[in-house]
């Protein structure tokens, strides 16, 4: 199965990558060359096989609503590249906030 | 490089859904059921409204959804993250079993059917308010669907059944700040939200004017509140929604008369923050949408689905900006978390567990107490302490009628005035039933009874200090004899009226009655004296 280079695109926007032209190529190549390869289990009829929703045959693994300490706000900070000591700084974002 | 990419609103699965043109009245009036209800006269407009909430509750837990940070409103920022909701590598989430059990009580709460198998998928989109890139949400096989939930007006003339077409149990994000004013260049991220148990609840486009959806809103509002689900609390965020709005417009005298029905593009309305805004904004949208068909003549199908966001002071919904890339959210198994089966048994316990509904409960309280419905609905719409309070005085008095009316004239009207909960109210049950049996015996009369609790409330002192302290003694009756004799003996002409048949004439001896000994019972008097007339 072939991507066009639209399909990539679309996918590097979706994944907020900015792909030159040369590396869209590459990418288009490398790609289409994955999806062939997974594209072999097309092959085979799976019309009596249950969809698999975990590979793991183990269901119901719950924790009770028990609080446990959470990080320091200092350690929760340290690895983001621009904080006030107080909230991760990111480049401004307009317009309103929050969705779920 | 990451470019911040807001994401599009949720699509709810394939089952986008079919609008059908109801046989229902074009528009209806419900009474606001914030306030004192009140009628108001239907207004005809040429269209049906057509309405869909999709609503996001925060269930009432401890900790996340993944993780045992604490869920608790108001903390300083970041103070209550760690590796599992920063979405550091390596960390892995594990399911709070209270949240999916309250997930499943609220489903059940409005009749659905709940999945005996469901697991959870991956949406991916970029937010800096989603640390992962993905939320941990259910895509094909939500834990729960087809329920439904009816809005009956307390006087009975109206009501609204309202499908719902999903519940499922998801995570929320965190919270950006961005102070556009002091025009600082940065979004400020907290992620002490991040992971929080939310519900979605996606009903069916059934309501019909933005008076129902809130009137609709509040009746979801109260059960979930009763079931401990959640504390549904708009300003802390714990309950959230979004409305789905169109119009149904008919053409040429519509299907009845050979013609057909118009529908407008469905726009999506958020940023409500109250359900006053929900009905605000609907009102609003319903006339814009209306004026825009007549304008431009677009149907639905023929434009994307818009968004708009509700500007709450200017009263007008606003297009938010359009992007160029519609939702892909490339929905996927969730590997780290196993699926869960709900059996028979459980299902049974989580019925067992759960208190019963407000509907159920105006029901058992107006039958039980012989209150009117209307009564009923006041008591339980106060919420389940309040309830609980009424049934125990109600037992005590063994009057239902005589309870409520203290309850809504008397405690209510405290509350309302004073705040506070009545779990904390001054004069509890006993207190109050003890005043109650009084009036009752005759002590005094209600009147009387409403100044010495007033006096309880203000003093915080106990009925009997109040009742002393206040001068009023039960009268005895060889007391209240003579009063009355001397009463008669200054009032011949009252007596001369009574035995030539004015009984009603006793009623100017009531007054002179309470100059004399203010403790006197005004019904006591009146009876007294006719009887001792009666003997002249």
């Amino acid at each position: 199965m072939a991507l066009s280079k639209n399909d990539v695109a679309k996918v590097g926007l979706l994944a907020r990558l900015a792909l030159s032209d040369a590396e869209l190529d590459t990418m288009t190549r490398e790609l289409s060359s994955i999806v062939g390869f997974v594209g072999q289990l097309e092959k085979i009829d799976t019309s009596a096989v249950e969809p698999l929703a975990h590979p793991l045959d183990t269901q119901n693994v719950f924790r009770e609503d028990v609080p446990r300490p959470s990080l320091s706000t200092a350690e929760a900070l340290q690895s983001s590249p621009r904080h006030d000591g107080e909230c991760f700084l990111v480049p401004a974002v307009l317009g309103d906030t929050g969705s779920a | 490089m990451l470019i911040p990419h807001r994401p599009e609103p949720s699509p709810p699965l394939a089952i986008l859904p079919t609008f059908v043109c109801p046989p229902e009245r074009l528009s209806e009036s419900v009474p606001d059921t914030a306030s004192a209800p009140v009628t108001t006269t239907a207004t005809t407009v040429p269209y049906t409204t057509v309405i869909g909430l999709e609503v996001h509750v925060q269930l009432q837990t401890q900790t996340k959804l993944f993780c045992g940070c604490s869920t608790k409103f108001g903390a300083p920022p970041n103070t209550q993250v760690c590796p599992t909701c920063l979405g550091l590598p390596g960390s892995l989430p594990v399911m709070n079993r209270k949240a999916f059990e309250l997930a499943v009580r609220s489903a059940l709460a409005l009749d659905c059917r709940i999945a005996s198998f469901t697991k959870w998928d991956r949406k991916n989109y970029f937010y800096p308010d989603l640390p992962k890139g993905y939320q941990i949400s259910q895509f094909d096989l939500p834990f729960s669907s087809d329920g439904t939930l009816e809005v009956v007006d307390p006087k009975g003339a109206w009501s609204r059944k309202v499908g719902i077409i999903r519940v499922h149990l998801e995570e929320d994000a965190g919270k950006s700040m961005h102070d556009e004013a002091s025009g600082v260049a940065d979004t400020r991220i907290d992620l002490n939200r991040a992971g929080t148990p939310l519900c979605e609840i996606v009903t069916q486009p059934d309501l019909r004017s933005p008076q129902e959806a809130r009137a609709w809103l509040n009746e979801l509002k109260l059960l979930l509140v009763y079931l401990g689900v959640s504390d549904c609390n708009m300003q802390e965020g714990s309950l959230r929604v979004d409305a789905n709005v169109n119009l149904h417009i008919p053409v040429d005298g519509g299907p009845d008369a050979g013609g057909r029905i118009a529908k407008t593009p469905i726009v999506e309305i958020k940023n409500m923050n109250s359900f006053r805004s929900v009905e605000r904004a609907l009102a609003y949208e319903a006339i814009r949408q209306y004026e825009e068909w007549q304008a431009t003549k677009a149907e639905m199908g023929k434009t994307p689905k818009q968004t708009r966001g509700w500007d709450d002071p200017a009263g007008v919904t606003r297009a938010q900006r359009h992007k160029e890339e519609s939702s892909d959210y490339r929905y996927f198994p969730e590997p780290d978390l196993v699926p869960v089966t709900v059996s028979d048994e459980w299902l049974a316990a989580a019925r067992q567990a759960m208190g019963p509904p407000p509907a159920v409960l105006r029901q058992t309280l107006a039958t039980t107490w012989k209150i009117s419905s209307y009564d009923a609905d006041v008591l339980v719409n106060q919420g389940g302490d309040l309830v609980a309070y009424f049934e125990e005085l109600a037992g005590k008095v063994g009057e239902g009628k005589v309870a409520s009316n203290w309850m809504q004239q008397d405690v209510l009207r405290t509350l309302n005035e004073r705040g506070g909960t009545i779990g904390e109210f001054p004069v509890r049950p006993a207190a109050l039933a003890d005043l109650i049996g009084r009036v009752a015996k005759g002590d005094f009369d209600t009147s009387r009874a409403r100044e010495i609790f007033a006096e309880v409330l203000a003093s915080g002192r106990p009925i009997d200090d109040v009742v002393a302290s206040m001068g009023i003694a039960a009268v005895d009756d060889d007391e209240l004899v003579a009063l009355c004799r001397a009463l008669l003996a200054e009032n011949p002409k009252v007596v001369a009226d009574v035995k030539g048949g004015k009984e009603q004439a006793a009623a100017g001896l009531i007054g002179q009655a309470k100059k004399k000994n203010p403790n006197v019972n005004p019904g006591k008097v009146r009876a007294m004296c006719l009887d001792l007339i009666r003997q002249m």
